[in-house]
C-alpha cells in the first residue's frame, strides 16, 4: 500500500500551511507540515519604534489574535517600565481578553470545524441546510465582536488600549446593555455545549506535556507563571527554559520542546492545567462534553474551547457587574517609574501562550524584541500528532484519509501569519 | 458571470493578518444579502472549495518576496477587476517598517545564521507589481466603507473612496481635536473613510489609510515640531504605516 497525500493549503485555517504525508508499502515515510507563508520580520521592526506604538504595530500580526498581541505587547511594557494598572484597567483589559477569546472560539468551532462533521466543504451551504446553526454562530461572533468594539474600538485592530491603561472608557448605559445581551446569550451558549456534545469526534490519544500559565485564584488569561501538565513552573521572565527553541534540518519551522519530544498550548493546555479554576457553569459544559483533565485526545481542543466559551461568557458577566457596581471613571494612563526597562509580556491567547519580551532604551525606544507564538509551539507537537494518527487512517480511501489529517490540523486551530517570524520557507 | 448571472468573486492574501478578511466575514454578517449577489468561488480561509474561474479579485496582503509575484501576476490576468484590500495590499503597511533597517540586518536579527533559508525583499503594494483598479484603504479596511464599494462594482459605479482628509469626519463626531488635547495626530494628512475611528476612541491618527492625494506635508511637519517633536518623533509617527508612501516621494524628490 503506497500513498501520497498533499494538501497546499490547507483550508480553514489562519495563514498558508501544507501537509504532506507519504505511506509506501504500509510504512509511513515522510510527515511534514509544511508552513509556506510569507516570513514578516516584526521583531526587527520594531528595533527603533517608540514603546508606546509596539502594541498598535503588534496587533497587526494577527487579525484574530489581535487584541491578544496588544495585551502581551503592552504587558511587556508595562513590565519594562515598571507601569501599575489600576483596578479599572485591570477589568477592562480581562473583558475585552474575554471578547477576543469568544469571538476567535466562535469562529474556530462553528465555521472552521463543524462543517467536517457535517460533510461540507465551509459554513456556505449550512446557512441552507442548517439556519439555526449559523444563526446562532453569527449572532455570537457579533455579540463577541461588539464587546471588544464597547471596550477598545474594534476587535481587529484595538484602539484604546495604551501603555498604562485606556484612552476611551465605556459608558454605564453600553455596560448595561452588553450585560443584558451576555445573559440573554447564554441560551446560544448551552446550545453550542449541547451541539459539539453530540459531534463524533475522532478516537484519539496521545498524552504530550501541555503548557498554559496559571494563577492561584483565577483561570490564567494574561499574567501568571508558566506552568507544565510535568511539574514545571517558571515565571515569564524564565520562559526560555520552558519554550526553549531548536531548529530541525528537515522542517520548515523552529520547533519547541521542554520535557518531552514535543508540548502542546492551547484551550486544551489550559482545560487540564486550570480546570479547577473554571467559572462551575464551564464545569458543567465539560461534563456534558464528557472531559475531565487530563484529556489527551487532540481533536478535543475544540471541545475545550467550547468550555471556555461558557468560562468567558460567565465571568464576562460577572466583570461587568463589577464595574456597573463600582462605576467607570475616566482616568489617564498609569505612570511609568523608571526607563530604561526590560520587560516579559504573557498571555493566553486563543490558541495558547504568546510571549512578548522587549527592552527599551532611555529615549523610550525598543532596542530588542522577541515574540514567542503559540502556533510556532504547537507545530513539534502536531507532527508527532500526525505520526501518531496516520497509522491508524491510512486503510482508508485517500480522500477520508486526506480529511482525517485536515481534521487534526484544525483542531490545533493554527494561526500561521502569527507564526511566521520564526518559520522557514521550505519550496 | 456564473450561470445564474451573478460575479464571481475570489479572496486572495499574501503578506498580511488576514483581519480584512475577518472584517470581510464581519461584514456579511450584517449584509447576508450580499452572499445572494454574488457567487464567491475561492475564500481559502473560510472556505474548502477552491474555483479558478472570477471575475473580481480581492488581494489583501502585501507582495514580500520575489516568488509570489507569479501568483499575483496570475490573479490579474485571470480577473477583469482587481481591487486592493486593505493597506498591506494598498500602501504595504507595516510590512514595509523593515525598509527602515538594512536588509541583511533585519534577516539576520530575526533568523539568525539561518537568514538566508527566508526569501524575502523590501515590502511593497501590489500596485508595484501588477495594475491595481481599486483600493480600499485601512488597516484594517472599514467595513461599511467595504459593503459600500461592493455595491457600487455591482452597480458598475466607482468605489466611493473620499479624497478629503479625517479631520471633517472627526469634526462630524465631535471629537475633541487631539491637538488641543496636546497630542499629535496625522488627520489632517490622512484619508478619511474610516469615520475617525481612532480619534474617537482616544488615539491619535496613525494614517493607516494613507495620504490624501495633495496632503499639506510641509504645514503637517511644521505643526509637529511645533508640537515640539523630535525628527525622529516625526519620523516615527509619518512612518508606521506609510513608510513605502514616504520613501516613494523621497526618492521622486532627491
Amino acid at each position: 500500500m503506497s500513498k501520497r497525500i498533499e494538501v497546499h493549503h490547507v483550508t480553514r485555517v489562519e495563514g498558508h500551511g501544507n501537509i504532506v504525508v507519504e505511506v509506501e508499502n504500509g510504512e509511513l515515510k515522510t510527515c511534514r507540515f509544511e508552513v509556506v507563508e510569507t516570513p514578516r520580520f516584526f521583531e526587527a521592526m520594531l528595533l527603533g519604534r517608540p514603546y508606546h506604538e509596539a502594541s498598535h504595530i503588534t496587533s497587526r500580526i494577527c487579525g484574530i489574535c489581535a487584541t491578544g498581541h496588544a495585551t502581551a505587547s503592552l504587558r511587556a511594557s508595562e513590565k519594562a517600565l515598571g507601569v501599575e494598572l489600576s483596578e479599572q484597567s485591570w477589568l477592562l483589559r480581562k473583558l475585552t481578553f474575554h471578547g477576543e477569546i469568544l469571538d476567535s472560539h466562535v469562529l474556530h468551532v462553528y465555521m472552521l470545524v463543524a462543517p467536517d462533521f457535517l460533510g461540507v466543504g465551509s459554513v456556505i451551504p449550512l446557512v441552507n441546510s442548517h439556519p439555526d446553526v449559523v444563526l446562532r454562530a453569527l449572532r455570537m461572533k457579533k455579540l463577541a465582536g461588539d464587546l471588544c468594539a464597547m471596550v477598545t474600538g474594534r476587535h481587529t485592530h484595538p484602539i484604546a488600549m495604551t501603555v498604562g491603561g485606556f484612552t476611551h472608557f465605556p459608558k454605564m448605559s453600553e455596560l448595561e446593555a452588553m450585560r443584558q445581551r451576555l445573559i440573554d446569550s447564554r441560551k446560544d451558549v448551552e446550545a453550542t455545549v449541547e451541539l459539539f456534545s453530540k459531534l463524533p469526534w475522532p478516537e484519539f490519544e496521545r498524552d504530550t506535556e501541555y503548557v498554559s500559565l496559571s494563577k492561584p485564584d483565577e483561570y490564567a488569561f494574561i499574567d501568571g507563571d508558566i506552568l507544565t501538565s510535568d511539574g514545571v513552573r517558571v515565571p515569564p521572565e524564565r520562559y526560555k527554559e520552558v519554550t526553549n527553541e531548536f531548529m530541525v534540518s528537515h522542517s520548515t519551522a523552529k520547533f519547541t520542546r521542554n520535557k518531552r519530544e514535543s508540548l502542546m498550548v492551547g484551550a486544551l493546555a489550559r482545560f487540564n492545567n486550570n480546570y479547577d479554576l473554571l467559572h462551575p457553569k464551564a464545569k458543567e459544559a465539560a461534563a456534558v462534553l464528557g472531559m475531565k483533565p487530563k484529556v489527551t485526545n487532540t481533536f478535543l481542543n475544540s471541545a475545550a474551547q467550547v468550555v471556555e466559551i461558557v468560562h468567558s461568557t460567565e465571568d464576562s458577566i460577572r466583570i461587568i457587574e463589577e464595574l456597573l457596581n463600582r462605576g467607570v471613571q475616566p482616568e489617564e494612563p498609569a505612570p511609568i517609574k523608571h526607563i530604561p526597562g526590560e520587560g516579559v509580556g504573557v498571555a493566553e491567547v486563543p490558541r495558547g501562550l504568546l510571549i512578548h519580551h522587549y527592552a527599551i532604551g532611555e529615549d523610550g525606544r525598543i532596542t530588542a524584541a522577541n515574540c514567542i507564538i503559540p502556533t510556532n509551539q504547537n507545530i513539534n507537537n502536531l507532527e508527532h500528532d500526525m505520526r501518531a494518527w496516520v497509522p491508524k487512517v491510512m486503510h482508508k480511501p485517500e480522500p477520508q484519509m486526506q480529511l482525517d489529517l485536515e481534521m487534526l490540523v484544525r483542531a490545533y486551530d493554527p494561526c500561521i501569519s502569527c507564526s511566521v517570524h520564526v518559520l522557514k520557507v521550505q519550496r | 458571470m456564473s450561470a445564474n448571472g451573478k460575479p464571481k468573486i475570489a479572496f486572495f492574501d499574501f503578506t498580511s493578518c488576514e483581519g480584512c478578511q475577518l472584517t470581510v466575514v464581519d461584514s456579511l454578517q450584517d449584509h447576508p444579502e450580499l452572499l445572494s449577489a454574488v457567487e464567491i468561488v475561492q475564500f481559502r480561509e473560510a472556505m474548502s472549495e477552491k474555483g479558478e474561474d472570477y471575475q473580481i479579485a480581492f488581494v489583501e496582503g502585501s507582495c514580500t518576496r520575489q516568488s509570489d509575484e507569479a501568483r499575483l501576476k496570475a490573479i490579474r490576468q485571470q480577473a477583469s477587476i482587481v481591487i486592493a484590500l486593505g493597506t498591506c495590499a494598498h500602501l504595504a503597511g507595516v510590512n514595509a517598517l523593515k525598509a527602515l533597517h538594512p536588509l541583511e540586518e533585519v534577516r539576520k536579527y530575526v533568523y539568525g545564521d539561518k537568514w538566508e533559508w527566508y526569501e524575502t525583499y523590501d515590502a511593497r503594494p501590489i500596485e508595484a507589481v501588477i495594475p491595481v483598479d481599486f483600493a480600499i484603504p485601512g488597516c484594517p479596511i472599514d467595513r461599511n466603507e467595504f459593503i459600500a464599494v461592493v455595491k457600487a462594482l455591482l452597480l458598475g459605479k466607482k468605489p466611493p473612496i473620499p479624497d478629503y482628509p479625517v479631520c471633517v469626519e472627526c469634526r462630524l463626531k465631535e471629537n475633541v481635536c487631539m491637538y488641543t488635547k496636546g497630542k499629535v495626530c496625522l488627520g489632517p494628512v490622512t484619508r478619511a473613510g474610516c469615520g475617525a475611528i481612532c480619534p474617537t476612541y482616544g488615539s491619535s491618527c496613525e494614517a493607516c489609510r494613507g495620504f490624501i492625494t495633495n496632503p499639506n506635508q510641509d504645514s503637517m511637519k511644521d505643526v509637529l515640531a511645533e508640537a515640539g517633536l523630535s525628527v525622529e518623533d516625526i519620523t516615527a509617527i509619518y512612518t508606521m504605516f506609510t513608510t513605502y508612501q514616504v520613501r516613494e516621494k523621497l526618492l521622486q524628490k532627491g
